[in-house]
Order: C-alpha cells, then structure tokens, then sequence
C-alpha cells in the first residue's frame, strides 16, 4: 500500500514553476531518496506536503486521503513529520522541551486542565515526560536533555530535530538535508540512525540528500529531479549510471 | 515535581491576602496606595507577558483591554450597588470583575484575528492603533462619562481582592508555561513555521494568548476602577501600555518572576524619586536606557536560567 502518492502536482511562485507535474508514490516502509540540483524543487516538494504550501495544481494523497487543503498542524496529525535544511529547533527551549512540543497534539487535556491541573494532569504529564525520556535514551541525547538544544554541536542539533519528527509519531518522515554540514563520522552515525529509524518504528522516509555516498548508501529507491521536473528514478545502481542524471550534475559543476 | 503543590500556594496566598487586609487601615494611606498600585500592575505586567514574552506576540494594547475592563466593571457595581445594601454586597465586586474581563477578552479575541497575520513592528502599531481607538470611543460616550471620566464607582477593591487577582494570575499563568500544552506558546514564539511542523495549530495558540491575557489586564482594570474610584480615558492612554511593555521588557520577556520584579521596582521607582520632582523622568528614563544597554534580554531574561547555569557547571560529557 502506497502511503503517500503526489499526483501531477505542480508549485508556480508567479512565473516560476518551482515543480512541475511530479509524480511520486512511497510504499508505507519504503526509504526513498530525492536528489536533484540546487534549486531543483526537491524543499518545495516538502513544503507541498507538509502544507506549507499549496500545490498550484495536483493532489497529495497521504494515507487514501486528500490533504492538499490540510493545514500544517492538521498534516503532523495525519501523520507527517519533517525536519528542516536549515535547522530549526526551538531556540530558547532545551532539548526535552524541543521534544515536549511534538507531544502537543496528542494531549487528551488542554488549557483549562493544565491552568488549573484538574483530574488526570498530573498522570498525564507524567506519562508524557516518561515518553520524552524513553524517546531521548533511545536516541541517546537523555545527558543532554535539559540543555538548551541550539548550544549542542551540530551533528547533534540535527539529530535532535530528527528525534523531535519522530515524537510526533509519524507514519511518513520527510529528511531536508540531513547531512549538510556533518562530518564524515557523523554522516556515518547519521546513516546508522536513519536506518535503526526505519526499522524500529517501521515507518517511510523521505530524504533530500546532496551526498551520494549517503543516499547510495541507505535509500533503496530514488529520483532525481531538475528543473522542477523528474528526470530519473530507480535503484541507487540504476540512477549512477543514468546519462540524464549526470548531465544534470555535471550542469551545475559548469555553471 | 513542583506543580503538585501550586494549588497549596495558591491557597496560602489568597489566605494571607485575606489576613493582611484585616490590617490595611493601619497601613499609611500613601504607601497602601503604592502597594495596591504595584498589585495591579504585577496582573498588567505578567498578563502581557503571556502575549509578548510566551507567545512572542508584540502587542502595545493593554491599556486598551484595561480600560474595557475598568468600565465595564464600574458600569456593573454602580448599577448593582446603588440598589442594594444587603449581604449580597460581597459579590458585586467579583461579578463586576470577571463582567470586565469578559469583555476585555471578547475585546481580545476580535484583535487578535485580525492581527494573526501581522509580525512584529506591524502587530505592535496595529494593537496601539486599537487601544487608541477604544479611548477614543470611550471619550465620546457620555453613559460612561465621556471625558469628564467616570465618578462614583464604589471602594470595594481592597488588598485582599487585588492580591487575590495577583496570586490567581501568577498560578495560572505559571501552571500553563510549565504545561505541555503550555509550550505550545513557547513554540510559537520561537518558530512559527517549526511549531506548526511539530502539529501546534500556532493560530489558535496565538489568539489564546490574546484572551487570556486581555482577560486578565480586564480583570486589573476592574480592580484599579474600584480601588480609585473614578477613572477618565486619559488613565488608559497608549503611555499606560508602554509603561506596562517596559515592565516585561526590563523584567526580561518570558520570565514571570523576572516581570513581577520588574512591576515593583518600576511602580516604586518614580514614587521614590518624588523628592527630585522635575529630574524625576529623567532619571527613571536613564536607568532604562542603563538597563537596557546592559543587559539586552532584561534583568531576567533568557541567560538568566537558574537551569542552564546549573548544566554549565556540570555539562555532561555528550555521548555519541
Ligand atoms: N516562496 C517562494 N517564492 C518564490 N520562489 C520560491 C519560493 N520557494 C522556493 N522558490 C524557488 O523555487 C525553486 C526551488 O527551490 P527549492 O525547492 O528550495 O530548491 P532545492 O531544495 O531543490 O534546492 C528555486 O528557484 C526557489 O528560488
Ligand atoms: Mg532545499
């Protein structure tokens, strides 16, 4: 069953067909990589599915539903969680409050229980906090739970935006990016994760990816897009040896 | 955890309030005046905090949701109290009260729509704009006294109803920032587009924080209306918001006990530099300006986590 299908969707900024009559289909625990240029589209696409914009003409179908009108929010509770190209964790939250904020939308209680902790809040924050625990141990960030998430290296920032998608309980992960700017040990410990992810939570995942190494490594089906447009898609041996692939490359190291 | 007993200081604190106003008469006239002053304006700053420091969302408004409040309130208690005389009396108060906010915080759910939209310099003009407009509007409505202001309202707030409103709105408001669903504001303020990302629906948290905190600020005008006894429009100008920004500013935004400080020093301050009347603005502006320059994020802001210094001390080896 596919969990994600986008049907000849299309984003014009203005003149600028940013994307152009994709189509895509994700198995529910397929690895899929997208690669493509600088300015492909690749972020665009995700911003389509996520809601941050609306497709100009097409449809996003996410779990045999229609979520084009969705709102972002309304997306995440569907079941779609994202991480960003340019890190966007919560500044002046630490790491579990980083993490606190994906359990949100899954409160049974809300403003007036938590004003004025009526039956059932302090079970459930308990619970909530037993589960920000156990997601940070498995991740192995609970040393540094309570420090503030953008005063850790790098490496780590992006790992805990990863570990923030994944506590919103995603059935479908969308990765902008996830190695820029690591280093080679922790474009390593990033492929391990990435793939201990998919296998313990038995979800999809989506990837954005600059380095080969990384996407050849670990997606097991990708395509390639260019100018908006889908030049390429197949196995990672299938797309290293396609001409139309590496035209496209070898275009943006000309230029 | 600490949340388990906020009910219990809630109760030791309204019953203290109650103790205290048993002696009010024996405090000088002049220093109660400035005690009740600073209660309020601990509600009007912690309130706005909840707006611009948790959510992030700049509004220059207060005065104008305070004033909603106070005539609303006074408009309830004039006409109730003139009629009556019994034991009901003790209620006219509350009612008026909880009347004034509710319509500050309807006054807060209609600005805060609109302005979803708007960011920063633009949301701060547009709440400006609109607490002019209601003291513009006031002005012109002579059931409510038009300029000439408001008269007769009855002395019924004392140091047990304003305290009681303070210890209300720092357990509510503390309660819901130390909350999961509290952190939601947190989220927005610090990335809109992240909050929505991790499923917070930033519009709703966003228009919370406006009625709630106009509710509150309603509630504080009520309170002020009653312990005066006659307010005009000019007590609720756009300098009263500002004097109520630069607490939350000084106090350093998001920082409740920060902000509580802040209301009191401020309230104080001008009030002790009487002696020197006419330096007395430049002063009180001086040290603003001093504050600010030094400590950018207020005297209690961000890098003043008791939390963070603690990790600094002992940062734990990170592991891989
Ligand atoms: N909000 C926007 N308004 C106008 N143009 C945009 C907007 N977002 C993206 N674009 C344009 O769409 C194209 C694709 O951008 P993007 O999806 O970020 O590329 P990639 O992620 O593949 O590097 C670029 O030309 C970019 O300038
Ligand atoms: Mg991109």
């Amino acid at each position: 069953m596919n969990i994600l299908e986008l049907k000849e969707c299309c984003m014009k900024f203005g003149g600028l067909t940013a994307v152009s009559e994709l189509n895509v289909e994700i198995g529910s625990t397929d690895l899929v990589g997208m690669i493509g240029p600088n300015g492909a589209g690749k972020t665009t696409v995700f911003n389509m599915i996520t809601g941050i914009y609306q497709p100009t003409s097409g449809s996003v179908v996410f779990d045999r539903q229609e979520i084009n009108d969705f709102r972002p929010y309304e997306i995440v509770a569907a079941g779609i969680a994202r991480t960003f190209q340019n890190i966007r964790l919560f500044p002046n939250l630490t790491v579990f409050e980083n993490v606190q904020v994906s359990l949100n939308k899954s409160l049974k209680h809300g403003f007036s229980h938590s004003i004025l902790q009526l039956k059932n809040f302090h079970k459930e924050e308990h619970s909530v906090r037993e589960t920000i625990m156990e997601i940070l141990t498995i991740f192995k960030l609970e040393g540094v739970k309570d420090e503030l998430a953008t005063s850790l290296p790098y490496g780590d920032q992006r790992r805990v935006e990863i570990v923030r998608a994944i506590a919103t309980k995603p059935k479908l992960l969308l990765l902008d990016e996830p190695a820029a700017g690591m280093n080679p040990t922790e474009k390593v410990d990033l492929m391990r994760l990435i793939k201990s992810v998919k296998e313990q939570f038995n979800i999809a995942i989506l990837l954005i990816e600059h380095d080969m190494k990384v996407v050849m490594g670990i997606c097991e089906r990708i395509f390639v897009l260019d100018y908006g447009v889908k030049i390429a898609e197949g196995t990672p041996g299938q797309i290293k040896n396609n001409p139309k692939v590496i035209e496209a490359y070898l275009g943006e190291v000309v230029s | 955890m600490k949340t388990y007993s906020s009910k219990l200081y809630l109760f030791v604190a309204i019953l203290t309030s109650l103790l205290v106003s048993f002696f009010q008469d024996e405090i000088n006239p002049y220093y109660f005046q400035i005690i009740i002053y600073i209660g309020i304006n601990i509600i009007l700053a912690t309130s706005l905090n909840l707006i611009n420091g948790f959510a992030g969302q700049f509004s220059l408004g207060h005065a104008g949701f305070m004033s909603l409040g106070a005539y609303t309130a006074s408009l309830v208690s004039s006409t109730l109290h003139a009629s009556s005389g019994n034991p009901v009396d003790i209620l006219i108060l509350p009612l008026a009260l909880l009347l004034g906010g509710a319509v500050a915080a309807l006054a807060g759910l209609l600005v805060g729509i609109p302005t979803l939209r708007l960011k920063g310099d633009y949301l701060a003009i547009t709440t400006l704009g609109f607490g002019e407009i209601i003291r513009v509007v006031i002005q012109n409505l002579n059931f409510l006294g038009g300029a000439r202001g408001f008269t007769g309202i009855p002395k019924l707030a004392n140091f047990f109803w304003v305290f009681s409103v303070v210890s209300i709105v720092v357990f509510a408001i503390s309660n819901l920032i130390n909350s999961t669903y509290g952190k939601g504001f947190l989220a927005v303020r610090d990335d809109e587009i992240a909050a929505q990302a991790m499923g917070i629906n930033t519009t709703k948290y966003k228009v919370i924080a406006f009625i709630t905190g106009a509710f509150f600020a309603g509630i504080a005008g009520g309170l002020y209306a009653h312990f005066i006894s006659y307010i005009n429009p000019q007590q609720f100008s756009f300098i009263k918001s500002i004097e109520i920004v630069v607490m939350v500013i000084i106090g350093g935004m998001g920082s409740t006990v920060g902000v509580i400080i802040a209301a009191i020093v401020l309230t104080i301050l001008p009030e002790a530099l009487r002696g020197i009347a006419e330096y007395r603005m430049v002063i009180y502006s001086l040290m603003l300006v001093v504050i600010m320059i030094s400590r950018p994020q207020g005297l209690f802001g961000k890098s003043f986590r008791l939390k963070e210094l603690v990790a600094k001390f002992r940062r734990p080896p990170m592991s891989a």
